[in-house]
């Protein structure tokens, strides 16, 4: 089966979402992310899904997820690049996916991560003193 | 209402979810539909489906092609699982009996222009769906 | 109609077009040359093709299924009517016009069966009856193709209309405004919530300014079509302001208990707009004056 990519791009991880994924494949890549967050010590996610032109619930569910799971493992996650027809036909569907941060492209989502990062730090020291 | 052209997709396991999705982009594109409504008539068809699935224990996608004088796409889910005892309350948004946000029915019924069901426990569920152009 | 019937009648349709073609094609064209021929509009040679192509349609439709306009075996025929109707009202011919392309083809047909039928006056009426109503479905289905046409048109100029009416403008880099005038209902919202959302990547901006100065009335119905708007903005990262919020708006909010969650709002554009330029850390510095 195959797997959706997981790149590092410094204390954070990159995931581009661009196949049309069936539920198993997204339950992997939920499992994937957790353990590589843990390994890495990944401070942020990002998930690019603006070549995504379906997010059904059960997508949905799986955005919400990753967010909540990393928030425990202490890292932050931004998605980007929703299509307009998307957001519309979540909005009808009753999901807002709390917990979940979104930007406009890769560029605006690094850009949130790297903020709320820095203010995390600024907050609570670096995790090594 | 001419139906032109009617096409049978099983559902059977949750491969089959992407083989339904892919099926009616393919015909709402065809049709004409906008992006807009051919997202929104393929998420429902992605919810229905996967209800088949896990509450109706498999079933089948009819896809009916609508011309005269209206264009649309008319999709019907049946399955001959355990039916839904309370439709009311499956409509109603928030509404779960399995695990997770449980938004299935009230939300797929906004995604389309004519939403119908009909269910009997014990005897299966039939919900059938149309986008007008 | 039984099975004898639908039968027998196959077997006559397509015989009376099959056998006496030419005659039938010329009287058909003869009939149209009164006053609706439209000579103006349309050649001879390609009406002369239209109708030698329709009677051999319906000719193959006929030796199927008789005299069943609905039946799959007439979707050719059905399809070339839906063509004559299009391109004749593109040309400019009314649809009474256009239905007469079918109704003038009656009297050659019924000529045919009266010569047929010498003295047997019940048969040739129940024959001429049948096919009347057989050309009268043709007739009036080429009426319902002009009028799916006109709703085709009312339908796209009511959209165009309603993009015109809600303009997006791009008050800077990285903020749009949308200002709305008049009624927020369900079809409106929908096209304010696409072109907006369109902007917004096409532009590249994080923040949005919905100006409500122009809405008469904010009702729960109102306030969740904008907070649906505001949703689907923030989905795709994007932030909303709304302003135009008048006091007597204020009032009605709270009133109705409308809960507008957690989206700012503010009652003139400017301090919108001001409120915008503050979230994307842009200051504006006076150069100071020459002495």
């Amino acid at each position: 089966m195959e797997k959706i990519p997981i790149l590092k791009m410094g204390e954070f991880l990159l995931v581009t979402i661009q196949v049309d994924m069936h539920d198993r494949l997204a339950m992997a890549l939920q499992d994937d992310l957790t353990a590589t967050i843990s390994q890495t010590d990944a401070r942020g996610v990002l998930i690019d899904i603006s070549t995504l032109e379906i997010v059904d619930s059960f997508i949905g569910r799986m955005l919400s997820n990753i967010a909540a799971m990393s928030r425990v493992l202490d890292a932050e996650t931004v998605v980007v690049g929703m299509q307009p027809a998307v957001a519309i036909t979540l909005v009808e569907l009753g999901l807002s996916l709390p917990g979940v941060r979104t930007a406009l492209n890769v560029d605006a989502g690094m850009e949130l991560l790297r903020t709320s990062v820095n203010a995390n730090k600024e907050m609570y020291g670096s995790r090594f003193h | 209402m001419v139906v032109v052209s009617t096409e049978s997709v099983p559902i059977k396991s949750e491969p089959d979810v992407v083989t339904v999705r892919r099926c009616v982009r393919e015909v709402s594109a065809q049709l004409g539909l906008s992006l807009v409504d051919q997202t929104k008539i393929i998420t429902a068809a992605s919810e229905l489906a996967r209800n088949t699935i896990i509450y109706g224990g498999g079933g089948t996608m009819q896809v009916e092609r609508l011309n005269g004088p209206r264009t649309g796409l008319r999709l019907t889910f049946e399955d001959h699982g355990p039916g839904i005892p309370d439709v009311e309350l499956a409509l109603r948004d928030g509404f779960t009996t399995g695990s997770g946000l449980g938004l299935g029915l009230g939300g797929s019924k906004r995604l389309v222009n004519e939403f119908d069901i009909v269910s009997r426990p014990g005897q299966g569920t039939r919900i059938t769906i149309t986008r007008w152009k | 109609m039984t099975e004898t019937q639908v039968n027998q009648r196959s077997g006559r349709l397509a015989s009376i077009v099959g056998q006496h073609r030419e005659k039938i094609l010329a009287e058909w064209i003869a009939e149209m040359s009164g006053s609706t021929r439209r000579t103006d509009l349309m050649k001879e040679v390609d009406l002369r093709a239209e109708c030698t192509r329709f009677l051999q349609l319906m000719e193959r439709a006929a030796e199927t299924d008789g005299a069943n306009f609905q039946a799959s075996s007439f979707d050719a025929v059905r399809d070339m009517l839906s063509d004559v109707s299009r391109s004749r009202t593109q040309k400019g011919f009314r649809p009474s016009e256009t239905a007469t392309f079918v109704f003038s083809l009656k009297r050659p047909l019924f000529n045919e069966i009266q010569s047929q039928h010498k003295g047997d006056a019940e048969a040739m009426g129940a024959e001429i009856w049948w096919l009347n109503e057989l050309l009268d479905s043709m007739g009036l289905y080429t009426m319902e193709v002009y009028q799916k046409m006109r709703e085709e048109i009312i339908r796209r100029q009511q959209e165009e209309l309603l993009e015109l009416s809600t303009p997006v403008v791009k008050l800077w880099e990285g903020i749009l405004a949308l200002p709305i005038i008049g009624t927020l209902d369900s079809a409106r919202t929908q096209v304010v919530m696409e072109s907006l959302l369109q902007a917004i990547v096409q532009t590249n901006s994080r923040v949005a300014i919905i100006d409500i100065t122009g809405v008469p009335t904010v009702d729960t119905v109102v306030a969740q079509h904008l907070l649906k708007t505001v949703t689907a903005a923030r989905l795709m990262g994007a932030d909303c302001i709304i302003s135009g919020v008048r006091p007597q708006i204020a009032q009605t909010i709270v009133h109705l208990g409308i809960n507008l969650l957690d989206v700012t709002t503010k009652s003139t554009l400017a301090a919108a707009f001001s409120l915008a330029l503050q979230r994307l850390g842009i200051t504006f510095v006076r150069e100071s004056a020459k002495s």
